[in-house]
């Protein structure tokens, strides 16, 4: 089976600037959003506690909330269905310090009358933790931007450096941008699935990234933008296989993994499709707007070559006594 | 044929991943096998922080106690005998004891002592002050994991977190109603004191505020079994639990239980001291605070052991045992972060997970076998083997396995294929411009080198990140991605590569395309 077969190069920098004004929209809309509904942070960065109940028959939401209205604690609580009708899940801001008895036991006492039910998770998280796992988060966010920043640099050249973070700056925001949209709960898991955002989007840009540099060193092409064309196209093969694949694993994530793992896998999802998108109308486009000039480049290299046979002469010529 | 070095890795790879495997996969008695986090098999976890500065008023208490003892023990007199926050005071009444008084600051360590005239202040220096309070998170490690170890919970875990914090994690808890006993067990700070009733001014008491009693140096307390009875006794203890040996549950004339505890010498010596003296008053036995019976002191005790009737059952009586035995806890502790997880919902995670695990694989496998033939069941090969190496490597290391490690698992699954896509499409590329399948390989093989590592190195490089900065169940995330992507260098490059040159022969003869790289045209 072949879905791609390379029948000559396909123009995709013709269509940058569309792509371009796209992720513009996109990012602005994010930005909006960020600025104005801000992130869902759930109680892992902000602290509170999550309680989940099942019940034995369908979950009595109403008399749940007029059971739990007699008490301050609740207040500000919001009772929603977690996956079936028969599994509820009470969210609070509110935390309890006490260890011999917290919100959970408490919750367990005030909640008998409403039926046959099981108390299956309690998180809490106090504020003081909440702020520190938000500051760990930042950093680790911060740090692996850097760290794939330096590596990318040291690989390949500063602008494919450069170019490779706006394209990772640009998937994040817009994948912050859908989570606000679609009001999913930020907790450490879906901190987790954007920082593996951050590889898998980098996996794409990479591997076309290398593709160009082959293209730059191994062809005659002297059209930078031709070389950058050729490559998409050769890699598109493996480019769209891979998202695919890996599209397809996390969609199963969504579908079988569990209510828990929700977010998460919502997080990814759309991550794979904007990492894929990015790696080719964002990355590559950047590269040819930062005025690469491939016959300079291939100049430095003969160049650098030249001085490496030079060097080498000399140092035979030096061994074998001449000089 | 020449040294085919890569499939010996490959083989050798793949045995280690099956021996090491199979005990966590079948679940046999013997061998290492991966630990299931506690959102998979359910459990508690709790990070809790220590009142350490309740640590150090205990500390000046416990000064002021010893004062108290040495000036009576020596008849020294002495007026006004109090604590503030960080201070015990008193003034000698007779200025000639100020020699007999200097011998029992020798004895005591980091204070510091003023004195004005006859007036003393003894407070704690800065050090004692800061290891008082390391002490008390030590102490509280020890004592918390004493309790749980006589609780009975298989494996607890009790650890310091950072400078002041405490990690406990408990698996296989059962029942809400079990977790908030052993929460209970572990956070009583089963402080236990002796404490003399002021019989000058007890029938007072209900007209007292806690401000005028502690004016004139006592304390109210309440009464355990009805609590609208008041106590009124000297706030000095005449001694604490710091000094009782142990605790054990006995049955009283009525057949209930009641728990008693023995005193260590020091501590049988001062009790011995204060009942000869106090024949006929009444003596407070209190428990964290509240006062579970005052009798009268009929003769002097000696041998050091008393009781402590409260209406216990069975099970509470034998909680506060084990508290007793395993120490107070110098300071109080709170509850910082808990993660509680019942079985029934670990079991629900762990088969969602691994429903999405079987489903992603299938999928996987079946694209990869229809969309390259051979060339994708040889990968397909690879990815089974590169899953179990996973779990062996997790197993012989002791990682533990979490949902969101999980997660990574059926990641992993999508990108450990992505080595072998570029590859294949490498050759195919080779193919199309009429090269031999053989050289094809070759060629596919080291031109798809560089964009693998690049690539595997930079995701490496975020779940590294992601290991030293997440937490709780994060972490498990972090490894199994890191693992998975590690290993597939060894299997989807080496081991596929290793594949191909053991049918070098098959190779050499083959013009079908179709059937090895599943190309349209041959």
């Amino acid at each position: 089976m072949e879905f791609f077969k390379y029948r000559g190069t396909l123009d995709f920098m013709k269509r940058a600037n569309l792509a371009i004004a796209i992720s513009m929209i996109l990012s602005i809309v994010a930005y909006v959003l960020i600025g104005t509904k801000g992130l869902n942070y759930g109680i892992d960065f902000e602290g509170g506690t999550i309680v989940q109940v099942q019940y034995k028959q369908e979950a009595p939401v109403q008399k749940m909330r007029e059971v739990l209205a007699s008490n301050h604690l609740y207040d500000g609580a919001v009772i929603s269905k977690f996956g079936s009708d028969d599994e509820v899940i009470i969210r609070m801001k509110t935390s309890s310090t006490n260890v011999g008895k917290d919100i959970g036991d408490i919750t367990r006492e005030m909640l008998k009358p409403t039926g046959d039910f099981e108390i299956r998770r309690v998180d809490m998280v106090g504020p003081a933790v909440g702020s520190e796992l938000r500051t760990k988060g930042i950093t680790a966010m911060l740090l692996a931007v850097l760290g794939i920043l330096v590596y990318v640099a040291f690989r390949f050249e500063w602008r494919f450096a450069v170019a490779s973070i706006v394209s990772l700056v640009h998937d994040i925001s817009i994948a912050i941008g859908f989570i606000i949209f679609f009001n999913v709960e930020v907790n450490l898991d879906v901190l987790a699935a954007l920082l593996t955002l951050l590889g898998y989007s980098l996996n794409d840009t990479i591997i076309i990234f290398d593709r160009i540099r082959e293209g730059i060193e191994g062809s005659n092409e002297n059209s930078f933008k031709e070389v950058i064309n050729d490559s998409i196209t050769r890699t598109l093969s493996r480019t769209v296989l891979t998202s695919l694949m890996t599209f397809l694993v996390v969609f199963t994530l969504y579908m079988f993994g569990g209510e828990i793992i929700h977010p998460f896998s919502y997080t990814m999802l759309i991550g794979v499709v904007i990492g894929t998108y990015s790696s080719i109308f964002v990355a590559a486009p950047m590269l040819l707007w930062f005025g690469f000039d491939v016959t300079k480049y291939r100049t430095k290299l003969a160049d650098a070559k030249k001085r490496d046979i030079e060097k080498d002469k000399m140092r035979s010529q030096f061994e074998g006594g001449v000089v | 044929m020449k040294f085919n070095y890569r499939i010996i890795i490959f083989a050798i790879s793949i045995v280690f991943a099956i021996v090491y495997s199979v005990p966590s996969i079948f679940q046999t008695k013997e061998g290492a096998k991966i630990t299931l986090g506690l959102d998979l098999q359910g459990g508690l976890h709790l990070l809790l922080g220590v009142k350490t500065d309740e640590a150090v008023v205990s500390r000046v208490k416990s000064i002021a106690s010893s004062v108290k003892h040495y000036t009576e023990h020596n008849e020294i007199l002495v007026d006004s005998l109090s604590i503030t926050a960080s201070t015990v005071d008193f003034t000698l009444l007779d200025h000639d004891d100020a020699k007999n008084i200097t011998k029992l600051f020798a004895d005591m360590k980091g204070v510091k002592v003023d004195t004005k005239g006859d007036t003393y202040t003894i407070s704690l220096t800065p050090e004692e002050i800061a290891k008082t309070k390391t002490q008390a998170v030590t102490q509280a490690i020890e004592t918390i994991r004493n309790r749980l170890d006589q609780f009975g919970l298989s494996e607890p875990i009790v650890a310091r977190q950072g400078e002041d914090k405490i990690l406990v994690e408990l698996p296989g808890i059962k029942t809400q109603e079990e977790e908030q006993r052993a929460r209970e067990l572990i956070s009583r700070s089963a402080k236990l004191e002796l404490m003399a009733v002021d019989e000058g001014r007890g029938a007072r008491v209900s007209t007292l505020t806690p401000l005028d009693a502690s004016n004139m140096g006592d304390e109210i307390l309440q009464d355990a079994q009805s609590p609208e009875v008041k106590h009124l006794v000297h706030e000095i203890p005449i001694l604490d639990g710091g000094m009782l040996t142990d605790a054990r549950v006995e049955f009283d004339k009525n057949n209930r239980p009641v728990i008693s505890f023995t005193l260590n010498s020091e501590g049988a010596q001062i009790f011995g001291d204060f009942t000869a003296k106090n024949v006929g008053n009444h003596l407070a036995i209190v428990l964290d605070g509240k006062v579970y019976s005052a009798p009268v002191i009929n003769e002097r005790i000696g041998g050091g052991s008393g009781q402590i009737s409260g209406n216990y059952t069975m099970e509470g009586a034998q909680d506060l045992a084990i508290a007793l035995r395993s120490g107070a806890l110098l300071a109080p502790i709170y509850v910082m972060e808990k993660r509680s997880i019942g079985p029934s919902l670990g079991a629900d995670s762990i088969h969602a997970s691994m429903m999405a695990l079987y489903t992603g694989l299938f999928l996987v496998f079946a694209f990869m076998m229809f969309y390259y033939r051979l060339a994708g069941v040889i990968a397909n090969v690879a990815l089974v083997v590169n899953l179990l190496l996973i779990i062996a490597i997790m197993a012989l290391f002791g990682a533990t396995l979490t949902l969101p490690g999980m997660a990574g698992i059926v990641l992993t699954v999508g990108m450990a294929v992505d080595s072998n896509v570029i590859i294949s499409e490498r050759i195919r590329e080779l193919l199309n411009q009429g090269m031999s399948l053989k050289k094809a390989i070759q060629g596919g093989y080291s031109n798809a080198m560089s964009s693998i590592v690049d690539s595997n190195i930079t995701t490496l490089i975020a779940s590294i990140v992601l290991y030293v900065y997440g937490t709780g169940t994060i972490k498990g995330f972090a490894i199994t991605i890191t693992i998975g992507i590690t290993v597939s260098m060894l299997t989807a490059i080496l081991g596929t590569h290793g594949i191909y040159d053991l049918l070098e022969k098959k190779v050499d003869k083959a013009d079908d395309n179709h059937l090895w790289f599943g190309m349209k045209d041959k």
